[in-house]
């Protein structure tokens, strides 16, 4: 089976090839940074200097912070913005766009085909134990109908790109996914900041995702809404990584943002505290993970949660976004189904290609995987925020052997990738402008229909070489341009 | 608006007020000592500065000997008193932070700005050597909140709440400075109405932003009884219970219209103990005794403030 794999393609002729998103491989400037390339030539060192320290100095006075668990000092950190765009045409983003609006709708399809018949179980497609004992797995969601079929209100894809048509798709988040506060921030900067180059573009506006956000969450009111549904923000609170981003998002949409103790529950309907007495709550866009919802149903220790929301929920007096359970299809183990899944409940081909992927829960896979640790990249199946993971090229002859202790010890918790050589962009870096790999998370929302707004956050790797873009791991952010090209008709795709 | 965002507001500006007062008390303390001769009781007006801020007991389970180092300290930097003046800013600064969306930008950045500075001013090296530049810099930092957020916020409940959190906080800390005199005993051989007793009145006169105003009110000297009147009955001096109450009252009104006619017990409490203010007459506070009548305001303050966050469901 191993061997059948084709050749990947950022292996060409054994030699990895880098592409760079300005120079392409051979030094040439691709179209969509001809403005950027002028730019950066033209602008005086100092004056660039000037506008970075404008921009951190921005940040902080906003308090567009982030923070980081477990390190000791202030908790609050700034992610470094690269005041450098990273740039796709809108024929890229398009191709990109459709390939991702079919992967959610495929996901979608997949959660609730879990909670119902479980259709592709029986087709043979997946195995039954991937997902019925997945800790992700809700029992509680079996038979249960939620508000137009929507599971995954929210997902952030994760791509990277290899090459001048070769993108992938990373990893999927389907759960409660960050950064989209970054994405719009990112874009406010760049217009205050670098207003004569944005003006040489024909760029497309992303300041439209809170409306569509507020819009596609009210279009899955519950079947009881009694009225224009209430919508509300629940944030684990101030002490939270992406708190930020929860009051962003509030104040964008203009709804309260609350905390589990800032609801209750009522005859099996969902209610704010509010100075005038109580006020009843319709569709909850909740940044908090299933087992701390609800106390009664799942982790009695959480105090974070509201008693008897599960009740309410599936009374069909409140919709929960994302829905409750949609956590099933984002682990990496099940990733490698994705294209699966995209021929079986859409009968279309994948647009978006997979990174190949090995299950360190099958031996041979295991076995090939052990074999070549110095050239992969492994993950833990249930890890995020690039913590847990090995990146073979980088690591140690002592890590590999640590890690492939962990590995025989628990493989099913584990899948391998190759290292990918990831697309660089133009970054300012101590001493001067240089390339760093980047990738990026557009974000899809679904509702009565599947709405992406043109961009996403791109995450830089700051350290030269590093791989690692989580902002947690010391990476940094760009803003994103989609921008129609000078002479491609209008509404291209 | 969600109870706990009121409760945020309320709190952020009770502290923020209480960091202003804090500094204020240390003044007062500051100038008496600096009064006292030789030979006189002396830590006396810094232990009365420790009770006028509600803070004897947590002083005492840290410290067996109140001396002026250890009082300034404890009310200026300890992170363990919830009074202190560190500890004003960073919990005035984390009820900000949790409705960050309700204030303005204004509001928000003269808050944090203090937060960011105060590391800087008050840990330079020793408080008492510094005492006059904290003292300032808080007073600053506090007018300058006050400023920030009265002439930026929008006139709805937010705002109310929050002017509800500065007023409330303000009639307690009027009292209880007022009260500072009571506990300090003049040394034997000072009478009452000398000139030691004299200066105590007129440093917290000082400490209320009041020297002046009495002067004006009045025309006169400092008299013990003149202070009182200018201090709790006095409408048109801007720290004096009667203002206090009064603006109380109004807010608690405003937040009723807004709330379409919806009142409560906190609305009979505060318009009692304003009508008592507003026509009370400081001879007869004098004859049931003034420490007695401050006591009673501190805990009708206290039960007002319990019932305003019952009301609104901000608890």
């Amino acid at each position: 089976m191993l061997a059948s794999r084709p050749a990947p393609a950022w292996h060409r002729g054994g030699k990895r090839v880098q592409f760079d998103e300005m120079n392409g491989t051979d030094g040439t400037c691709r179209a969509p940074y001809a403005q950027v390339a002028r730019w950066l030539k033209t602008a005086s060192p100092d004056l660039l200097n000037l506008k970075r320290q404008e921009a951190e100095l921005l940040f902080r006075r906003i308090g567009i912070t982030f923070a980081v668990y477990s390190q000791g000092g202030s908790p609050e950190r700034l992610i470094p913005f690269d005041l450098i765009p990273r740039i796709l045409s809108e024929d890229e983003w398009s191709r990109m766009a459709k390939g991702l609006e079919q992967r959610v709708r495929a996901l979608n399809a997949f959660v609730h085909d879990c909670y119902h018949e479980r259709e592709i179980i029986r087709a043979g497609h997946v195995p039954e134990a991937m997902v019925l004992l997945d800790e992700s797995f809700v029992p509680e969601m079996q038979g249960f109908d939620v508000p137009r079929g929507v599971y995954i209100h929210i997902a952030g894809i994760d791509m990277v790109r290899v090459g001048p048509e070769e993108f992938y798709v990373l990893e999927d988040n389907c759960r409660t996914p960050s950064g989209v506060s970054y994405m719009l921030e990112n874009r406010e900067m760049s217009l205050r900041l670098l207003p004569d180059l944005v003006c040489r573009h024909d760029l497309l506006s992303v300041s439209q995702y809170p409306e569509e956000l507020l819009d596609s969450l009210m279009s899955v009111a519950p079947p009881n809404c009694p009225g224009d549904p209430t919508v509300v923000i629940l944030t684990p609170g101030s002490m939270n990584s992406a708190y930020y981003e929860h009051s962003f998002l509030a104040d964008e949409m203009g709804v309260e943002l609350v905390e589990g103790f800032d609801l209750i529950v009522e005859d099996a309907v969902v209610y704010m505290r509010t100075t005038q007495g109580l006020r009843r709550v319709d569709v909850i866009y909740r940044r908090i993970d299933d087992a701390f919802l609800d106390p009664l149903t799942f982790n009695p220790a959480s105090m974070l949660g509201i008693p008897g929301l599960m009740a309410a929920y599936r009374a069909g007096n409140v919709t929960l976004a994302n829905a409750v359970g949609a956590g099933i299809a984002d682990n990496k183990a099940i990733y490698i189904y994705v294209p699966e899944m995209i021929r079986f409940y859409l009968g279309e081909e994948p647009i978006l290609k997979n990174v190949p992927t090995w299950r360190c829960g099958v031996p041979e896979e295991l076995a090939y995987v052990l074999d070549h640790l110095d050239e992969l990249v492994v993950k833990e199946t249930h890890g995020s925020g690039g913590y847990g993971m090995l990146v073979g090229p980088k690591s140690t002859r002592t890590e590999r052997e640590e890690f492939a202790a962990k590995l025989r010890a628990e493989p099913q918790h584990y899948i391998a990738q190759p290292t990918l050589a990831l697309s660089t962009c133009p970054t300012f870096v101590d001493d001067g402008i240089a390339p760093r790999h980047v990738d990026l998370r557009p974000f899809v929302l679904t509702g009565r229909d599947i709405r992406i707004v043109p961009g996403g956050l791109t995450r830089v790797a700051l350290r030269e070489g590093s791989l690692v873009v989580n902002s947690s791991q010391g990476g940094g952010t760009k803003d994103t341009w989609v921008i129609r090209l000078p002479n491609a008709p209008s509404g291209a795709s | 608006m969600l109870g706990r965002t009121a409760g945020s507001l309320y709190w952020m500006a009770r502290y923020l007020e209480r960091m202003d007062y804090v500094a204020r008390l240390l003044e007062v303390a500051q100038r008496m000592a600096a009064l006292t001769t030789a030979g006189a009781i002396s830590g006396n007006e810094w232990h009365s500065a420790l009770i006028a801020a509600g803070c004897e007991p947590g002083f005492l389970a840290r410290h067996e000997l109140v001396t002026p180092e250890a009082v300034m300290d404890f009310l200026v930097l300890d992170a363990a008193n919830p009074s202190s003046i560190w500890s004003c800013i960073e919990i005035g600064r984390a009820n900000a932070r949790a409705v960050r969306s309700a204030l303005t930008v204004e509001a928000w950045e003269a808050i944090n700005g203090s937060w960011l500075e105060r590391d800087a001013v008050l840990t330079q090296g020793p408080v008492h050597e510094r005492l006059g530049q904290i003292i300032d810099w808080v007073k600053m930092r506090a007018i300058l909140f006050r400023g920030a957020y009265a002439s930026t916020m929008l006139r709805n409940d937010a705002y109310y709440f929050t002017r509800l959190g500065s007023f409330i906080e303000r009639a307690d800390n009027t009292a209880r400075i007022l009260d500072v005199k009571y506990h300090v005993l003049l040394p034997r051989h000072e009478t009452v109405g000398g000139g030691l007793d004299y200066y105590q009145w007129t440093a917290i006169l000082r400490a209320a932003s009041a020297l002046r105003a009495y002067h004006w009110v009045y025309n006169d000297r400092v008299q013990p009884w003149k202070v009182a009147d200018l201090l709790i009955l006095r409408p048109e001096l801007p720290r004096s219970l009667a203002a206090c109450y009064q603006e109380i009252v109004e807010v608690l009104e405003s937040l009723a219209a807004a709330y379409g006619g919806r009142v409560g017990e906190c609305h009979r409490l505060a318009g009692e103990f304003h009508a008592r203010l507003r026509f009370g007459r400081i001879e007869a506070i004098f004859q049931t005794g003034l420490h007695e009548f401050l006591t009673e305001t501190v805990d009708h303050t206290a039960t007002l403030g319990q019932s305003i966050t019952e009301f609104y469901l901000m608890d």
